[in-house]
């Protein structure tokens, strides 16, 4: 009972700390301060009669969306002579893991540098300033020679060090029983089975009125679509929102719902920071912006969908990995952010800085994570911080090493779990033919989806990460499309074959897949 | 991509047919049209893809003469709220005849910038034999509505079963086409920027074939409803609609009806920033070869669906009735994916696929 209170205000005061720094603290301040005028507020009770002004006036609602915000994406702190590695990662063997990964990922870019003969970052000349920034909205058409740099790393590299994975603590001897993993991952993670997905997800149930499904145009709007799209116009709330999206939300009021629940409101200082981030682009050339510009051509203005927005990609991408205010989520992230230091001086602590800006180096897709909400977002500094705060909260798991049940080895295990499950002879037939099913399913899994389903059900999808703050149901969707394609996929003689069968899933409803997987199913 | 072969050969029970062979249907050229039409003699079931006279609705000054007609005559009847609703053409004048008429409206309003348009052959139209001799000069809409800092126009198959009665069916699907560059008034030079027909982009510099510039409806739809929600976007397209009607109903008495022919129309439609749309153009002879993937499905199901309508199994099958014995029955139109259009006299209620 003790620790519990011992936590819970550890948790308070830390909240309390970072809230102390915002900008809501000092409005809410001055709020405080211009609420004296009014005749209601007594100086007898000062205290009550101020928070009864915050409530009415709403600011005690914005406050309540702000520390939702903060529980949603702090981890809750363990041990408290927990070292801070702790909260990145608490297995040493992941640690290590992502330690070395990224030692290859910084040759892999130092080399290219070397060979380019390319600084890491330079400062531009005056013309080349203004050429920038005459052509800002329009970097699309730029077509600067990429062809000698290539993507850091691809998703199947990544994989490759999953697979390799293994827990010198554990040992589960050589020979097979029912409890082998036939999988491609080879550690011991928890991972959810169906009925424990039912009870996480129960908001997805049959009986439960769902976007994506009952707003089809078989079923009459008054079944669930018009109460539904009532009840999501009056939300003003936070923890509310979250709940509500658990059914989807209705196309018009996606961009709101999704903000209110990132807790993003557009303030100005927000704009001013993002000029100055533009700035930062106008002034300096990085070595990353390349890598950029490239995945960005090969990936998003490629798709029929998303080549549209071009432009707003690079806008976003080269801000964001300026921003060294994202350098902050690298306390909970297993990752690191890279070293660099001024030329001459290796080694030397006072001149080192982190490369690039944000820590953040880009691997081929990574744009992807972006494009869809070019849909929804059409103002340049809102859809930036939509953006970074999903890559925040969610998009950095899903390439770094974490034994994180939202991480990518997690969803990875959990996905081969599922298979291995409830299809078996689906899973082994696969094994057999040489077909491991991750093989096919870790890059929809690496981009969330992105770029693989329709965009309309792409939304849906991310609705509910949004809802249940978690990427498991990427690695159930998955299972779900794999189950859903069985028949042929027991007709295939190799890995090809089995690559061809899974090629489109632009055709796919992923509400209907999920439901049937997860409640439907006999198992 | 030759979709119309494709789907022509196909089709269970049709047989091609060479050169002088008799054929109980043609999708014809309207240069075989204008050559033959009058003196071929044709069977009751016959059917051919033209027209004798659609330039009455495709050729842009006739189409301008027509709808001026139509809505003058319009105003008389239900009165000037609702002879507004033929306010969807940009101001037209034919050169050179019209000329004097055209300098008169370009000194009244000196900022406006017009574009000049070659009349009679557009790029959808195959060879025609009259050479190009007319132009139109049109008002250039100067705020199209912007995708990605894009401009686009959307491109609607409407089939004309025939215009005495009006009978004519909305496709369900078509496309958005965007221009492959940034749209700029700066750059009115740039052919490229202004003119969306892929036909146009495909000898851009910048036309990557892999990108294929278009975006199907549905996805146009859904994106126009995040931005300005789904009211909004029901009332474009209900606006859209009223294009259609009026256009048609606009040439009905001109068009010289004939039960032989039925028309695949291709619309293209301008959105401006205020979301109304603009009539730019009617092609009589869209475009049917296929620039990607999803264009090719596109135009198969689209034509798919117009031989569905058109129904020749049917028309041939009672001709062979020589009994009276009730033939089996198959549906004679696919009602999923083309939609009849009400006549003007009754209200319009066309029901879109959800967004």
């Amino acid at each position: 009972m003790l620790q519990e209170e011992s936590d819970l205000s550890l948790i308070i005061a830390q909240i309390v700390q970072k809230l102390k720094g915002s900008n809501l603290y000092s409005q809410l301040e001055r709020q405080a301060w211009a609420s004296l005028q009014r005749p209601e507020i007594k100086l007898e009770s000062l205290k009550e009669d101020i928070k009864e002004f915050f409530k009415i006036s709403g600011w005690e609602k914005k406050l309540q969306n702000a520390v939702y915000s903060e529980l949603s994406v702090f981890p809750l702190p363990s041990h408290p002579a927990a070292p801070p590695e702790h909260l990145k990662e608490p297995l040493v063997y992941m640690r290590k893991a992502q330690g070395s990964w990224e030692k290859r990922i910084l040759k892999s870019l130092n080399s290219m540098c070397t060979e380019l003969s390319i600084p890491l970052a330079r400062k531009r000349p005056v013309g080349e300033q203004k050429e920038l920034l005459n052509k800002w909205n329009e970097m699309g058409t730029d077509e600067p020679d990429l062809s000698l740099f290539r993507p850091v790393y691809a998703p199947k590299d990544f994989l490759e060090v999953l697979i390799n994975l293994r827990n010198p603590n554990y040992e589960n001897g050589d020979s097979l029983s029912f409890r082998t993993h036939l999988g491609l991952i080879q550690v011991p993670l928890k991972v959810k089975d169906i009925p424990e997905l039912k009870e996480c997800f129960v908001e997805l149930g049959l009986n439960i009125g769902q976007l994506g499904i009952d707003d089809s145009t078989q079923v009459p709007p008054e079944l669930f679509e018009n109460e539904h799209v009532r009840i999501g116009q009056k939300e003003q709330d936070s923890a509310a929102a979250q709940q509500y999206i658990r059914q989807g939300s209705p196309t018009a009021l996606r961009a709101e719902l999704w903000a209110l629940i990132l807790n993003i409101s557009s303030q100005p200082e927000d704009v001013l920071y993002y000029e100055q981030l533009k700035t930062n682009v106008i002034q300096h050339d990085l070595l990353v912006d390349s890598l950029i510009y490239k995945d960005v051509k090969l990936t998003a203005s490629n798709d029929d969908y998303y080549f549209v927005f071009e432009d707003y990609l690079y806008q976003v991408l080269l801000c964001f990995s300026r921003d060294t205010s994202v350098l902050s989520h690298f306390a909970f992230n297993s990752a690191s952010p890279p070293k660099s230091y001024i030329r001459g001086k290796l080694g030397l602590e006072e001149y080192a800085v982190f490369y690039p800006p944000n820590g953040v180096i880009p691997f081929h897709g990574f744009s992807m994570y972006v494009a869809p909400l070019c849909f929804l977002y059409h103002e340049p500094s809102k859809l930036y911080q939509i953006f970074r705060e999903m890559y925040v909260r969610f998009f950095f798991r899903l390439h770094s090493i974490s034994s994180h049940p939202s991480g990518i080895v997690s969803l990875c295990l959990l996905f081969e779990t599922l298979l291995q499950t409830y299809l078996p002879q689906l899973f082994y037939h696969l094994r057999e033919i040489g077909a491991q099913p991750l093989r096919i399913s870790f890059k929809w899994m690496v981009r969330a989806f992105s770029g693989y389903l329709a965009t309309d059900q792409l939304l849906l999808l991310w609705d509910r990460i949004l809802g249940y703050n978690s990427l498991e149901i990427l690695a159930v969707l998955a299972a779900a499309v794999f189950a859903f394609r069985a028949v042929n996929l027991m007709e295939v003689t190799s890995l090809a074959a089995a690559e061809a069968v899974l090629a489109d899933l632009s055709t796919l409803k992923v509400m209907p897949l999920l439901q049937i997987f997860l409640f439907a199913t006999v198992t | 991509m030759n979709t119309l072969m494709d789907v022509l050969r196909h089709r269970p029970g049709w047989v091609e047919v060479k050169d002088e062979g008799e054929w109980d249907f043609y999708w014809c050229d309207v240069s075989w049209l204008r050559e033959n039409f009058d003196h071929t003699y044709m069977d009751e079931h016959v059917r051919i893809s033209h027209f004798r006279n659609h330039y009455d609705l495709t050729r842009k000054n006739y189409m301008v003469k027509n709808l001026k007609r139509f809505r003058k005559q319009l105003e008389r009847e239900a009165g000037k709220l609702e002879a507004a609703k033929c306010d969807f053409f940009p101001k037209t004048f034919e050169m050179p005849c019209e000329y004097h008429l055209f300098v008169e409206e370009f000194r009244k309003n000196p900022g406006i910038t017009w574009i000049m348009k070659p009349d009679t052959r557009s790029s959808d139209d195959q060879k025609d034999d009259i050479p190009v001799e007319n132009y139109v000069a049109q008002r250039y809409i100067e705020n199209p509505y912007l995708i990605g800092g894009r401009k686009f126009d959307l491109r609607v198959y409407v089939l004309v079963m025939s215009y005495i009665p009006l009978r004519a069916w909305l496709y369900r699907d078509g496309f958005a086409r965007f221009s492959n560059t940034r749209f700029t008034l700066n750059s009115i030079d740039d052919q490229y920027v202004h003119l969306t027909n892929v036909a146009v982009q495909k000898t851009s510099p910048d036309y990557h074939p892999k990108k294929g510039c278009k975006w199907t409806l549905q996805r146009f739809r859904q994106y126009l409803a995040s931005k300005h929600g789904p009211e909004a976007v029901e009332t474009l397209f209900r606006d859209i609609d009223n294009i259609f009607v009026k256009s048609l109903q606009s040439v009905q008495k001109v068009i010289i009806s004939n039960k032989h022919c039925f028309e695949l129309y291709g619309y293209d439609i301008l959105i401006d920033q205020d979301l109304k749309p603009w009539l730019l153009e009617v092609n009589a002879s869209p475009s049917l070869t296929a620039s990607s993937q999803e264009d090719y499905e596109l135009k198969t199901c689209l034509l798919e669906d117009t031989l569905h309508v058109v129904d020749m199994e049917a028309r041939l099958r009672q001709r062979s009735e020589e009994t009276t014995e009730a033939a089996l029955l198959l549906p004679s139109s696919s009602e999923e994916s083309f939609q009849l259009i009400p006549s003007c006299q009754e209200e319009i209620s066309l029901s879109r696929p959800c967004v």
